[in-house]
């Protein structure tokens, strides 16, 4: 019974007077908590995770969702400012980060705050120019040798240095190997929120709050999360979700370097060695233009025409999981839940029938091709064009073409 | 070596579906599986104590049905088994999460290594690993594609990156958190499915492992979800008619300009 719950401070519960018996929120919840009995709404306890989506689609305010109230652990109005972590690699700077720069601007306008960078690394401070140009009003620079390339622990020591002395409102990340591994250290150690692969950013002008936007069940659904009581507000955003902030070479701002005693650059872990792989990873996060072959290629070999296809475009080669688990291309390929989640200008399935994992890596890119001789593929019901065909005679043609259009 | 697996269960997505005329999730029938990674940290748990010798503790936070994802762990040979589930851990995120597994983690006493699977399929998220790493204070490596040795208190893991992979020396006890490429899960066995149907399991509630309360649950979490919606319908477009000379050169036609366009950047 849900009036039992009234113990718990933060609780949930049908206010059975009020509920018409209209299973809206048997349908909403995405737990799958909610049961009717007697036409009045039930919540199974044992599945209810409080998230609130029921609250919000009862017409009739027959769900009380009951937030214990927290009080803030500090003076949050202290904290000011939209930072961006700027990941570098090799002393390059990442191309997420300029996206990052873009969405920033506008979250720094709103709020009416300035717009800082977090450049860690050794000899980074010339890099330090092209985040001025992108957009950055201020550079937070702390550079050491044994900062050289990204270790967890010093990393995370770092920023925790510089927003606990700073107060940042906002510090965004990008979604990358190092980006999620480094913010969620930094989440625990600071005692704050973070939300990963915000595909929305946007800011609450009334209670100035950052209101962050995620898919979730392989993007079938959309939460917008908030942290109200914490801060910094923290996100992880994607490869090519926002739009890269535009260069203006006019652009200075100011550099702030900071350095740190004790053992605070000393890392448990030790990198003993970088290995990249050849053109073969063509970084498919990052790829404008993604071509990507299925069990419809029907053997190994057949990869070939994918590959040319993609390298007449520029782009990327991906493949579907059943083309991996057959062996005929390596994991690092593979799109899709169990791979890697892309949203490239453009997405050329051949071959793939489009299965739910497969779609929930690749369902945000802006354009989808699909070629598949089975007209009933779900590919095709998101694809923008499709071409009902063997994709062995097909895709030569599609490459054929395209040189002489591209004149390669 | 004593080896903590933490693993979650989640929604079969395979089961998912969408009703094309409200746009919501269709549950009904969905099964609940081990979520896919976690099973690759069972396995590589099972080969790492083939190789060392040790013991395997498989550990979820959830409610009581999780349990049969635990069950599932036994049958493919991990030795123990311990749920966390309490309504005080209700509408935990990220940061309480890895606050509660690795308070349960402290509880169960001496490990050598923590292995979680990559994410979870059902929030993607990828937090709670490095969370439980950060929580606790010990190193982590994660994405790892493969243990190379582990061996007088020192592992070496590749860790995968975008561009390749990395190799990474660390002290134990570690975390690492891993991929799909690592290895293949084992089947059950068939003295694995008995062993795993009497095995007890030991259930932690918010009383037996001297946490916070105020960083448990929905109080404990930093963030909270605000508004769930379901994203609106990506429809099909055109099916582009023709034989493949026709239906091709109308493809080109429009993919022109974005292929363009897309090289230059």
């Amino acid at each position: 019974m849900a009036e039992q719950n009234n113990s718990q401070e933060c609780s949930i519960r049908i206010l059975t007077d009020k509920c018409t018996g209209c299973t809206l929120c048997v349908k909403t919840c995405p737990f799958g908590a909610i049961t009717m009995r007697d036409k009045k709404a039930v919540i199974d306890f044992g599945k209810c995770t409080l998230c609130g989506a029921c609250v919000a689609t009862c017409e009739f305010k027959a769900i009380e969702l009951t937030v214990c109230k927290v009080q803030p652990k500090a003076d949050l109005s202290a904290y000011k400012g939209v930072w961006v972590f700027a990941e570098q690699k090799k002393g390059a700077i990442q191309s997420v980060v300029y996206e990052l720069l873009g969405k920033g601007r506008e979250l720094a306008n709103d709020l009416g705050v300035e717009l800082s960078c977090i450049l860690i690394g050794d000899g980074a401070e010339r890099k330090a120019q092209e985040l001025f140009w992108r957009g950055a009003d201020n550079v937070y620079l702390v550079e050491d040798p044994k900062l050289k390339n990204y270790m967890d622990e010093p990393y995370t020591n770092v920023i925790v240095e510089l927003v606990k002395e700073f107060k940042p409102e906002i510090l965004l990340y990008g979604a990358t190997s190092i980006g999620r591994s480094l913010a969620s250290r930094v989440a625990v150690k600071l005692y704050t929120g973070l939300t990963a692969d915000c595909t929305g950013l946007a800011i609450d002008k009334e209670k100035k709050l950052l209101l962050q936007t995620r898919p979730a069940f392989g993007g079938n659904i959309m939460a917008t999360i908030l942290c109200e009581n914490y801060r910094p507000q923290m996100s992880t955003v994607r490869h090519k979700v926002f739009k890269e902030a535009v260069v203006d070479k006019a652009k200075t701002g100011r550099i702030i370097k900071k350095s740190y005693s004790g053992n605070l650059y000393d890392s448990r872990t030790k990198l003993l060695e970088i290995k990249e792989e050849e053109s073969a990873t063509v970084n498919l996060t990052e790829a404008n233009i993604i071509v990507s072959g299925g069990r419809g290629l029907g053997k190994p070999e057949n990869f070939k025409i994918i590959e040319e296809l993609a390298k007449v475009l520029g782009g990327a080669v991906g493949a579907s999981r059943s083309a991996v688990d057959a062996e005929w291309i390596p994991y690092s390929h593979q799109v899709g839940q169990t791979g890697k989640t892309v949203c490239p200008k453009l997405y050329i399935a051949c071959g793939i029938s489009g299965q739910i994992q497969h779609l929930a890596g690749m369902s945000s890119s802006d354009i989808i091709v699909a070629i598949n001789k089975d007209p009933n593929a779900p590919i095709f019901s998101m694809a923008t064009y499709g071409i009902v065909g063997d994709l062995n005679e097909v895709v030569p043609v599609l490459t054929q073409k395209f040189k002489e259009v591209l004149k390669k | 070596m004593n080896i903590i697996v933490c693993i979650k269960q989640v929604p079969d997505t395979q089961d998912i579906r969408i009703n094309p005329e409200t746009n919501t999730l269709m549950r009904e029938g969905v099964q609940s599986i081990v979520n896919p990674f976690d099973m690759y940290a069972i396995e590589e748990a099972l080969r790492i104590k083939e190789k060392l010798g040790g013991k395997i503790t498989v550990l979820s936070m959830g409610p009581k049905q999780a349990e049969d994802a635990l069950r599932e762990a036994i049958s493919m040979g991990a030795d123990e088994m311990v749920l966390m589930s309490d309504r005080a851990f209700a509408g935990s995120d990220t940061w309480a999460t890895s606050y509660t597994l690795a308070k349960g983690i402290q509880k169960l006493g001496k490990f050598d290594l923590i292995i979680c699977g990559k994410q979870a399929i059902d929030g993607d998220t990828a937090q709670v690993g490095p969370g439980i790493a950060a929580t606790l204070d010990i190193p982590q490596v994660t994405y790892v594609k493969k243990t190379e040795e582990i061996k007088e208190g020192i592992a070496r893991f590749e860790r995968m990156t975008e561009e390749g992979y990395e190799v990474i020396e660390t002290p134990l006890p570690c975390l690492i958190t891993v991929v799909k490429e690592i290895n293949i899960p084992r089947l059950p066995s068939l003295k694995g499915k008995i062993k795993a149907k009497q095995a007890p399991v030991v259930i932690l509630t918010a009383k037996d492992i001297d946490a916070d309360p105020e960083k448990l649950g929905l109080k404990g979490s930093p963030t909270v979800v605000r508004k769930i919606f379901t994203p609106p319908k990506r429809t099909g477009g055109q099916i582009l008619q023709g034989d493949t000379n026709e239906s091709v050169n109308k493809l080109v036609e429009a993919l022109k300009d974005v292929v363009i366009s897309s090289g230059k950047t």
